[in-house]
């Protein structure tokens, strides 16, 4: 009997790539991971560099200058960037989820051509803006507003937890296009960084991802092209959730990354920490643990793994999908950073050992792109509808 | 990475769903009650190719392959637990450690009947003072001329009650410890071999599990499976495939309560709505939904790894872990959306929730697979 059906194995393609991932992430990104941190430096020049590898187009086509990779192959780049360094992971995959991949969908071809063909091709990187200081989960709810002035259209208001603001040279924004409409009066546009009235404010300080920028961004006035608009007036409802279901994957992913890297250091401290006359690996205590993260580590995989895949296959169920791992993944990996870092003892409080870091970047993604409460309301909706 | 099915899965699937819907279900929580062993369903399935599955034509199987197995046990335990493990038993626990340490004569006089269904089998490792460390076991087997002589005592035998052949596992040596238990195949008529009545227990309450007792039990040499000594190996080889087939029963089980529990959220009304309208309640079901499926990627994902003919006794306690676990969780929120209603034998999922608990116990419990999952990770 044939099994070119349900396969767990990665491509050749799909490995090569995940071992260049995991080669440039232990040379290049690991060295400076805890300094950046420290810092809050953003990673500009491994931002260069990841582009040059096609990491910021990852999944767009050739014809628009990016990489031309499937979900499967995002979702491993995105896994193994996580793992070293869980800020980069995160300014990657926003730029690519949620700033390409609305413009590749929704965009006019004049746009893809000056836009996406720039951030695909890694010279630009990309930013959303949804959040408001006044609504997160309450899309509807936001006060932004866009409106059509001859051939452009005048932004005013404010968008808070931008990853990547200030760096960015392409920000996807919703706005209010009809004051009353609810959610159909919400639609998306295209806004380059250099736009009259577009600014950014004072960077965030973070319990975690401290290298990844997040700021708030403020339209005052601020005029865009009536060619900006992505879709049609009035779809920005749509557009902005079709592109957070496609982006879980990533958050996923990295989330994924994170519960392997804790996974990791707890088995190495395990087995080099030695109490009782005998390392604590050798104590069941420690080694019940150990085997319950791996365990979740690899549900936390198959689930985001067969979600890109569903992706890929066009599957119509792969949106629930998609929450299910963004769900499990990050809820999981928030156990995974808990239990390493009572695995390390007191030595996983300081700042010394990586645990103390992803213990606090790990908190984020059960939060941002879906909070797991908005996540268990689109699953149980999908569900109901049958 | 993919996972859709081949259509030859699905066909099998949806297959044994009809079964399942049409014969299995119908008597399930009679059977609960009774406790009576459902040996027509066993035949009836065992027609439709669920003796073996996984079993090559050419010994009375279906042919197909493991992720094929673990379909069909989580149709019929979807429905049926009791009739899961039956399915589950005498497929991986009896028919899969003869087709892989069987020799022709063997293959050909007892994995033929028992894929086919003609015959029931069972397996017999555990024992009063022998649960977890199986190596520890006392059951005896003395060489006389060309015949083995039995003695000892099993216990907790799923099929039991009404199995035709038995694997027995003995030692010819107990100061060997592991390395003198031998594996025989021994019919369950042979003189000297007795077997219990009806176990009742919390759950799974229709799989016939009984004791079994050796008395001067003569086996001839023929009957004995791989050398002297092997038989720990062969048992050890056997649970990871017996793994996969609880797992799946247990992704089973919770698909099972998952959908009572959906349509009941959707009837009952309460505060003037379907209970389904509240957040506290779509909680539960999205959890459920998430954990199901992730139990049911991880349960495909050690089939799949033994159907590379790789090692995969890592992916086994995987799977067999976080699905019983998820069963416990998920069976319990399925009880708890239906309140008090679910604390009737009314609704299936009373019993659902008592048929999951087994699910972390037997092939080797929830803290056994732990082990064996640090083990690989920690040794790694």
């Amino acid at each position: 009997m044939t099994t070119d059906s349900v396969t767990f194995a990665l491509t050749q393609e799909q490995e090569l790539l995940r071992q260049e991932i995991r080669r440039f992430g232990e040379e290049r990104i690991r060295p400076g991971t805890a300094e950046r941190d420290a810092k809050r430096q953003f990673p500009a020049d491994l931002v260069r560099e990841l582009g040059e590898m096609g990491m910021l187009g990852s999944f767009i086509p050739e014809r628009w200058s990016g990489a031309g990779f499937d979900m499967v192959s995002y979702a491993v780049a995105i896994e193994e960037l996580a793992r070293v360094c869980p800020s980069v992971a995160v300014t990657i995959s926003v730029s690519n989820s949620v700033c390409c991949w609305p413009i590749l969908e929704y965009g006019s071809d004049s746009i893809k051509e000056t836009a996406l063909r720039e951030l695909a091709s890694g010279k630009a990187l990309g930013g959303f803006g949804l959040s408001e200081p006044g609504g997160g989960s309450d899309v509807a709810g936001m006060k932004t507003s866009a409106r059509r002035d001859g051939e452009e259209w005048v932004l005013d208001g404010e968008k808070a937890w931008i990853t990547n603001a200030g760096f960015a040279r392409w920000y996807v924004v919703v706005a209010k296009t009809t004051p009353e409409g609810g959610s159909r009066g919400l639609s998306a546009f295209v806004v380059p960084a250099d736009a009259p009235g577009f600014s950014v404010g004072s960077p965030e300080h973070k319990l975690g991802l401290r290298a990844s920028r997040t700021a708030p961004i403020h339209f005052t006035g601020c005029r865009i092209p009536a060619g900006n608009l992505l879709g049609v007036e009035g779809q920005g409802f749509k557009i902005a959730m079709a592109t957070l279901d496609h982006s879980r994957v990533g958050i996923a992913a990295q989330s994924v990354g994170i519960h392997q890297r804790a996974l990791e250091l707890a088995v190495g401290y395990a087995r080099d920490r030695r109490q009782f006359g005998k390392p604590i690996a050798e104590h069941q205590a420690i080694q019940m643990k150990v085997a319950q993260m791996a365990t979740e580590l690899e549900a936390g995989r198959v689930l985001t793994r067969a979600a890109a895949a569903l992706a890929d296959a066009g599957h119509n169920d792969s949106g629930r999908f998609a929450s299910q791992a963004k769900l499990y993944a990050s809820e999981a990996a928030n156990r995974a950073c808990w239990e390493s870092l009572q695995v390390h003892g007191g030595n996983g409080f300081s700042d010394e050992y990586e645990i103390s870091r992803l213990y606090r970047d790990v908190r984020v993604t059960a939060i941002y792109e879906g909070t797991s409460e908005m996540q268990r309301l689109v699953i149980a909706r999908r569900l109901l509808r049958g | 990475m993919k996972i859709e099915l081949l259509e030859e899965q699905r066909l099998l699937r949806d297959t044994v769903r009809r079964f399942a819907e049409e014969v299995v279900a119908p008597r399930a929580r009679e059977i609960d009650e009774s406790g009576e062993f459902p040996l027509g369903f066993f035949k009836q399935a065992a027609e439709l190719g669920l003796g073996g599955v996984a079993v090559p034509e050419e010994y009375g199987g279906a042919g197909m392959d493991t992720l094929a197995y673990c379909l069909a046990i989580e149709e019929v335990s979807r429905v049926c637990a009791s009739s899961g493990v039956i399915l589950s038993v005498n497929n991986s626990l009896v028919c899969d450690p003869l087709l892989k340490f069987g020799n022709a004569e063997q293959k050909k006089r007892w994995l033929t009947p028992l894929a086919s269904g003609q015959l029931l089998g069972c397996f017999a490792l555990t024992e009063p003072g022998a649960g977890s460390d199986a190596g520890s076991l006392r059951t005896t087997a003395r060489r006389d001329g060309d015949d083995y002589v039995l003695n000892g005592n099993k216990v907790f035998i799923t099929n039991g009650t009404h199995a035709d052949v038995a694997l027995v596992f003995a030692t010819v040596d107990l100061e060997k410890k592991h390395r003198g238990i031998t594996a025989f195949i021994v019919p369950m008529d042979t003189p000297g071999f007795s077997r219990g009545g009806h176990e009742y227990k919390l759950g799974v309450n229709a799989s016939g599990t009984t004791e079994l007792a050796f008395q001067d039990m003569r086996v001839p040499a023929p009957q004995r499976l791989g050398e002297e000594g092997e038989g720990f190996k062969i048992a050890m080889a056997t649970l990871d495939g017996g793994r996969v087939g609880i797992s799946a029963q247990a992704v089973g089980i919770a698909r099972g309560a998952l959908e009572e529990a959906t349509a009941y959220a959707q009837e009952r009304q309460q505060f003037g709505r379907p209970i389904s309208d509240f957040q506290a309640i779509q909680f539960y079901l999205a959890d459920m939904s998430t954990e199901v499926d992730a139990a049911r990627l991880l349960t495909w994902k050690a089939a799949w790894t033994k159907d590379q003919g790789r090692r995969y006794s890592l992916e086994a306690a995987q799977a067999k872990l976080y699905s019983s676990q998820m069963a416990q969780r998920v069976t319990n929120l399925a009880l708890q959306i239906h309140g008090g209603y679910g604390y009737t034998k009314e609704y299936n999922v009373e019993r659902y929730f008592r048929d999951a608990r087994i699910t972390e116990i037997y092939e080797g419990t929830s803290e056994i697979q732990k082990l064996v999952i640090a083990r690989a990770v920690l040794d790694a």
